[in-house]
């Protein structure tokens, strides 16, 4: 049950990130899909009666922090430059 | 001392990259006193090896100075090899080298590249001494590709002229056809030998086959061809003279062209059992001997004439080592470095004196203007032609009664050779330094000796071209030849000569007579008579015509070597490069840009776009995954 | 109640509301709506981990993700300004092919994971690995080197992120002057 709990946990925040156009939610939807995963860990590791899985959680809550940290540091630098955040207008890499 | 053998590669060595580093923060007398004084230094080194080891009884002995290539049944260690050969070369390579250095510190004075020039000498010398001094023949390779690359790099030393760059191209050109087969002989003799070291292969020369000797010789004596520019590889050395005069003395008249007689000497033993070896040896010698002094019967530029007199005497001592004799030869190698340094020198502070002119059509008169200069060539050209007692006389007869030995057509065209010889540097002689001044009103104004950097080592020559003879004065007088002495240990065939004493008091007495006569002629001619070089080429008839312009040698290996391999390179760069290689290098590179400008399209900077395709990607892995 | 024990009926509802909330982040036009939505999902998720007896993650998810990732979020926007709904919408089309993706991607796994259902948790309620001290122990026993290098990561973000949001006014007016 919980793996098709966060199987469509996931594919929602997979959805969102290819439906939307707004940066930010993108993040959102990133943050999403993590819980998704997380969420299944902590029950594997109930499955198997072991801490791994919650310790891994942790980590990926360390790792996630510091992803939300540099990408909202680095979006808010865009927005600064060129005042849009839309992905449609960050292709600028292609030129 | 012998222990100390490192030292004398390593002054040079030193001073080479003293200067090259920090020559352009050096003063000029600065520079040039570190690079004779590493030279001179070099030169006592030698002296003190060369006096132990006249009185060593050993005489070969091997220094090891670092392992070097060990690969399987390749060793090749660092080593160096002295015996009476290494250290007589190594006395006449830093003796004349640090008279050249002297005298080159006066020559090129007003240089911009003086310290550049002497950073090339200090390498060259470097690269001498170490062709000399290894003990196989991969050392002696490259001491000998190092000697062409200096020769290169000073032939084209003025490089904002295209000609010198030419010049220098050339020589470079056909200095590596030679070392193709110098190459090839060194390859074959690891092959049937096992090794290329030199006291491990000489003693047992005889082990391989003989017609594999004679490959092996004649591959060293092409490797030797090219170096001491015999026919037909010479034609680089006449144009050679573009560089300094210093460096047409050193290595192209002294060092550098004697290294193929010295490579020849040094594997006697192969020509000593290759019959075929030594009679073609023999035969390039005395024909490129009488070929270029031909040549030089018509020349009228002052260098080009002692650089065709080179490749005669070279010529002659080719003759003399096919002939089996081998210590004439280095006899002949060490009085020719005496008195073609000294020739070459002095048409340098002529040409000093002269501000640049080199044509003796030009000169004239300069007898009592620049009285050593006079003196001194006239001491070169007496030795040269062959007069007694001078140097020459000695050594010339040496090679010509063992010629007369072996057979008396090469005794006849070395004779023939010996004449011209005479004929030509006289000529030289007298049209430069008699009859009236033909140059410009300016350049005898201009007129002045040189300074005595320069006229010292004239001086110092000019003395060794004349005593030089007693090196090796012949058996037959009741005296001891030193020179064959000397190298007896080296040279292992023994070779005393069958001729009777009359029978060489004859041919002394010919050769003798034929050089004055010669001499005689000259002077009637170019001196009584006044009569001047043709002043217009143009207006040279039948064989005159042909002669001055070299036989048309150049013009005939444009026609049949430049010319086809052009049109070779020309039809193969059209057809194979421009449809085939160029075609299937562009093909793929078109067809790669073709591609990625369809793949690019999918490179539309959209994330949402990108993760599209990252998860039909996953639907498909995990469709092929389950099997679903 | 149905035959359902009440810890199933919890996880049903929460599951429920997770996926609604999970759609509501996705589909709702104004991204502050978004975050609170968020928010409101990470609770549900905080109550699965409840349920899965790992009671200090579900509270430090709280604090972590509620309590600072998500603020930090609507930080962002409301520095930004972005809190209407003047975000350029995607074409119908992309958003259905979106939307077939995400089906056909669902279906695929589901498909994918059919037979593992027997994998259902079993004994409720007994576990003590959720426990502070259980986790501690396995932390700071076999993980001590990968903590240690997560805070390595965290002050390298850290001083990234500063470095990044830093007001680089000189650089960049001397480069668009270029």
């Amino acid at each position: 049950m919980y793996m098709m709990l966060s199987v469509i946990l996931f594919i929602i925040g997979a959805v969102g990130v290819m439906a939307r156009r707004n940066t930010i939610i993108l993040f959102m939807c990133i943050e999403l899909m993590l819980n998704a995963v997380n969420l299944l860990l902590v029950a594997f590791s109930r499955l198997h009666e072991d801490s791994s899985g919650q310790v891994f959680v942790f980590f990926i809550m360390a790792v996630a922090a510091a992803e939300v940290a540099v990408g909202l540091a680095i979006l808010s630098m865009i927005y600064r430059n060129v005042k849009n955040i839309d992905t449609d207008h960050l292709g600028n890499l292609k030129n | 001392m012998i222990k100390l053998v490192t030292l004398v590669p390593l002054f040079p060595l030193a001073g080479f990259l003293l200067n090259g580093f920090f020559g352009k923060k050096m003063s000029k007398g600065l520079s040039g006193a570190i690079a004779s004084i590493a030279v001179l230094a070099s030169f006592i080194v030698s002296l003190g090896i060369f006096i132990e080891l006249n009185g060593s009884e050993a005489k070969e002995h091997v220094v090891n100075v670092m392992s070097w290539i060990s690969a399987g049944a390749l060793q090749v260690p660092f080593q160096f090899l002295v015996d009476p050969l290494s250290s007589w070369f190594l006395l006449i390579i830093t003796g004349i080298g640090f008279l050249i250095h002297v005298y080159s510190t006066g020559y090129m004075h007003d240089d911009e590249g003086f310290q550049r020039f002497f950073t090339y000498l200090n390498l060259f010398v470097f690269f001498m001494l170490l062709l000399v001094l290894g003990n196989n023949f991969l050392i002696t390779f490259v001491g000998w590709e190092g000697v062409g690359l200096c020769s290169y790099l000073l032939i084209g030393f003025w490089y904002k002229n295209t000609a010198y760059n030419n010049a220098a191209r050339k020589a470079f050109v056909m200095n590596r056809i030679g070392d193709l087969g110098f190459l090839l002989g060194i390859l074959l003799i690891f092959v049937n030998y096992g090794s290329i070291t030199y006291t491990e292969v000489f003693p047992n020369a005889g082990a391989a086959d003989s017609s594999t000797v004679t490959a092996i010789a004649i591959l060293l004596f092409i490797g030797a061809m090219g170096k001491s520019a015999q026919l037909p590889l010479y034609t680089w050395l006449p144009d050679a003279m573009a560089g300094p005069t210093p460096v047409s003395a050193l290595i192209h008249a002294a060092t550098m062209v004697t290294a193929g007689i010295f490579m020849v000497v040094r594997s006697n033993v192969f020509y000593s059992i290759s019959h075929t070896a030594s009679e073609f040896v023999a035969i390039v010698g005395v024909i490129t001997a009488l070929f270029a002094a031909t040549i030089g019967l018509f020349q009228n530029d002052i260098k080009k004439i002692l650089a065709y007199s080179t490749v005669s005497q070279l010529g002659l001592m080719f003759l003399g080592l096919g002939v089996g004799a081998f210590s004439s030869s280095v006899f002949h190698v060490t009085t020719h470095a005496f008195f073609k340094a000294l020739l070459f020198l002095g048409a340098g502070s002529v040409i000093h004196a002269m501000g640049g002119e080199q044509d003796i059509r030009r000169m004239g008169g300069l007898s009592n203007k620049i009285k050593i200069t006079y003196l001194t060539m006239l001491i070169g050209t007496i030795a040269i032609s062959g007069v007694f007692p001078f140097s020459g006389f000695f050594s010339k007869d040496e090679i010509l009664a063992h010629a007369y030995e072996h057979n008396k057509v090469l005794w006849m065209l070395g004779m023939i050779t010996s004449m011209l010889t005479a004929f030509y540097m006289f000529r030289l002689l007298w049209v430069t330094f008699f009859g009236s001044f033909r140059g410009t009103h300016h350049q005898a104004e201009h007129l002045h000796e040189s300074p005595a950097s320069m006229t010292i080592p004239l001086m110092v020559l000019a003395a060794l071209s004349v005593i030089g003879g007693v090196l090796g004065l012949p058996e037959f007088w009741g005296t001891h030849n030193w020179m064959q002495e000397w190298l007896e240990p080296i040279i292992r065939r023994p070779h005393g000569s069958a001729l009777s004493h009359e029978t060489e008091w004859m041919l002394m007495g010919i050769a003798l007579s034929g050089a004055l006569a010669v001499i005689y002629i000259t002077y009637m001619v170019y001196r009584k008579n006044n009569v001047l070089p043709e002043a217009n080429e143009a207006n040279l008839k039948g064989w005159q015509k042909v002669v001055y312009n070299k036989y048309y040698v150049d013009e005939i290996y444009d026609a049949i070597i430049r010319k086809p391999l052009d049109a070779i390179s020309t039809a193969l760069h059209k057809f194979v490069d421009l449809q085939i290689v160029d075609g299937i290098v562009n093909g793929v590179g078109t067809s790669v840009k073709s591609i990625g400008g369809l793949v690019r399209m999918l490179q539309t900077g959209n994330i949402g776009f990108y993760i599209m395709g990252m998860a039909i990607g996953l639907i498909a892995i995990i469709i092929i995954t389950f099997n679903l | 109640m149905l035959g359902y024990t009440i810890t199933q009926w919890l996880f049903g509802i929460l599951a429920f509301m997770a996926i609604m909330f999970g759609l509501m982040v996705v589909f709702s036009r104004n991204p502050v709506n978004s975050v609170l939505y968020l928010v409101l999902t990470f609770f549900c998720i905080a109550g699965h981990y409840l349920l899965l007896n790992a009671q200090f993650l579900a509270v430090v998810h709280i604090a972590v993700y509620a309590g600072a990732i998500m603020v930090l979020f609507l930080f962002v926007i409301m520095l930004m300004n972005l809190n209407q709904d003047s975000e350029p919408q995607r074409t119908m089309i992309s958003k259905v092919i979106a939307g077939v993706i995400g089906g056909l991607l669902l279906l695929v796994v589901v498909g994918a994971l059919r037979g593992s259902e027997q994998l259902a948790i079993t004994r409720y309620g007994h576990s003590e690995i959720g426990l502070v001290r259980n986790l501690g122990r396995v932390l700071f026993d076999e993980y001590l080197f990968p903590f240690e290098i997560v805070s390595v990561l965290l002050l390298a973000a850290l001083v990234g992120a500063i470095m990044i949001g830093k007001k680089e006014d000189r650089p960049l007016a001397e480069s668009n002057q270029e």
